[in-house]
């Protein structure tokens, strides 16, 4: 595997972290997710837009915001990736694990990052459906 | 040097300028200070000085003696060992008896504070330190709890960084045997009344009847910039560190003066004068030594002040360009290479990260920077506040920064906080 920055961290990990996706937030989300907290060093909060398509709800939007370290950002930025066009039965797949192989791998003490990402996928969810 | 994708032009032609390779090959000699870009991690460890590194190339050669040796090669060595010494021996302004080399300020702050705590343990002796002193120091200081061989009182710093020397007496007991406080505080650089609690504590020992309170400090970061002669400090032990000073790393010592008790902590041959046992490390006692030589060339009062006026440029630059930050530590009691900022909303890896992207090299009291996955002790001990610790990044400059690095980093540094706010739910 191809590393950067003194080997912390995969390519792919540094190009989400220099250039991440779907930052920012969304007007009138379906659902927010918002984990973690600044006292541990990560919080993460997910916004997405719920549309349905031949009567299947779908993601059609995400975007994220994220206080946090290099691995942090990269997950969140990665997770939006993933869920944008699933069926929300889909995204409920996506797990810590696909989204770290996505990104060729994390150093073992940041995984949580990952962890945190699929708590943020969930907890947006969850927030959709309460209200739908 | 390695050139990054987003390297100021500039900052280049002024490295060129400077005669700094941009290749892949090793740094020459006369650009180590910049070896892989802009490096503002002094307090981290020092480039090796040239000076220090052609005063150990013979011992890598052809003076590889042991100094314990009756022969002529063990004598080389004997006397490199002997006069570097000598050298350190001036430097702190004691006899050279009183030095002992160890592998490092770690082992230095080890021996010092275990081996004099064990020689006391009849006693279940006292032990005084601070909240925000160096690990070496505070987990020497746990494990003596733990053990049951000690009992310590970690004082707490004020918000400035700093303890007082009336502090330090109130906390002392009639079993008390040590106080350990740091003379320069490696994160955040706050510049501890050495001298104070030294005079406070031979004040003290006059009034007891014999059980002496004895006054260690850990000066690893003090020896540049700081008055290092122990009589004027009255510091009965005293720690140093050679990758500190531009010597290699794996070389320390620590001073005690003569008739002070200390159990060893390494068993095995009789060297140094039989209280730290194995095969000198020649090279890095050379090395140390001609370290203290290449200090005492200079006042450290014009080093100091040199490097004071770049550290107020950076610290005043910060507050004026970039909104919602906070100096850690006191600004005014501070080591002339110390800039530690609390960058408010972001998180001090992402910082790094992002530095090191455009070649700059700084350190974070960030927890996601730390193997514990712990925020800085420091910060905690004075603000107990976990966000400003995981969002605080420590710059520390040295001889060889100049304005252009310190101009580069600020455009740099600018531009990466503003993306990371960007991105941050809290800004």
């Amino acid at each position: 595997m191809k590393k950067d920055i003194s080997t912390l961290y995969s390519k792919k990990v540094m190009e989400h972290f220099s250039h991440p996706h779907n930052m920012g937030t969304i007007k009138d989300p379906s659902g927010i997710g918002r984990v973690g907290n600044a006292v541990c060093g990560d919080l993460m909060e997910l916004q997405i837009k719920i549309a349905k398509k031949e009567g299947k709800e779908y993601i059609k939007e995400a975007k994220f915001q994220t206080f946090g370290c290099g691995a942090a950002i990269a997950t969140s930025s990665m997770l939006t990736d993933m869920i944008v066009g699933k069926s929300l039965e889909e995204a409920e797949k996506v797990s810590n694990r696909t989204i770290v192989d996505s990104l060729d791998g994390l150093p073992p003490a940041k995984r949580h990052c990952s962890v945190l990402a699929e708590q943020a996928l969930d907890a947006a969810i969850a927030d959709y459906r309460k209200n739908n | 040097m390695k050139v990054y994708p987003h390297t100021n032009r500039k900052l280049l032609s002024n490295m060129k300028k400077n005669n700094i390779s941009k290749t892949n090959s090793l740094p020459k000699q006369s650009d180590v200070n910049i070896g892989v870009g802009v490096y503002l991690d002094y307090s981290a460890t020092s480039p090796i000085k040239k000076e220090i590194r052609a005063a150990i190339l013979p011992y890598l050669d052809e003076k590889f003696g042991n100094p314990s040796s009756i022969h002529s090669w063990g004598q080389i060595a004997r006397q490199a060992v002997d006069s570097a010494r000598e050298e350190v021996a001036e430097f702190l302004n004691c006899t050279p008896a009183e030095i002992i080399f160890t592998s490092g300020g770690t082992e230095a702050d080890n021996l010092a504070i275990r081996g004099l705590a064990l020689s006391f343990k009849a006693s279940r002796p006292h032990i005084v330190t601070t909240q925000i002193e160096h690990h070496a120091v505070l987990n020497t200081c746990e494990h003596l709890e733990k053990e049951g061989l000690a009992e310590v009182t970690y004082l707490k710093p004020n918000q400035d960084g700093l303890v007082s020397a009336e502090q330090v007496k109130k906390a002392l007991k009639k079993n008390t045997v040590l106080v350990s406080v740091m003379y320069v505080n490696n994160e955040i650089g706050t510049l501890q009344p050495i001298r104070e609690i030294g005079k406070m504590i031979e004040k003290e020992n006059r009034k007891r009847d014999g059980k002496q309170i004895y006054f260690h400090t850990d000066a690893v970061q003090a020896a540049e910039y700081q008055p290092m002669n122990v009589d004027f400090l009255h510091a009965d032990l005293l720690t140093i560190s050679g990758h500190k000073i531009g010597a290699p790393k794996g070389i320390g010592a620590l001073f005690i003066r003569q008739n002070i008790p200390l159990e060893k902590m390494i068993f095995g041959g009789e060297q140094e004068i039989n209280r730290r046992a194995g095969t000198e490390n020649v090279i890095g006692i050379v090395a140390l030594g001609k370290a203290v030589e290449v200090l005492r060339n200079e006042k450290y009062e014009i080093r100091a002040e040199k490097t004071s006026r770049l550290r107020d440029y950076f610290i005043n630059e910060i507050l004026k360009e970039i909104p919602d930050v906070k100096l850690n530590g006191s600004k005014e009691l501070r080591s002339p290479n110390n800039i530690n900022f609390y960058f408010k909303y972001v998180e001090g890896e992402s910082i790094l990260l992002s530095l090191d992207l455009v070649g700059i090299a700084a350190s974070s009291g960030s927890a996601c920077t730390s193997q514990s996955l712990q925020p800085s002790h420091v910060l905690m001990a004075l603000y107990d506040d976990a966000e400003r610790a995981h969002g605080s990044v420590r710059f520390s400059i040295g001889e060889k920064t100049t304005k252009e690095e310190i101009d580069y980093t600020l455009v740099n540094l600018k531009k990466i906080i503003k993306r990371l706010r960007e991105i941050s739910p809290l800004a």
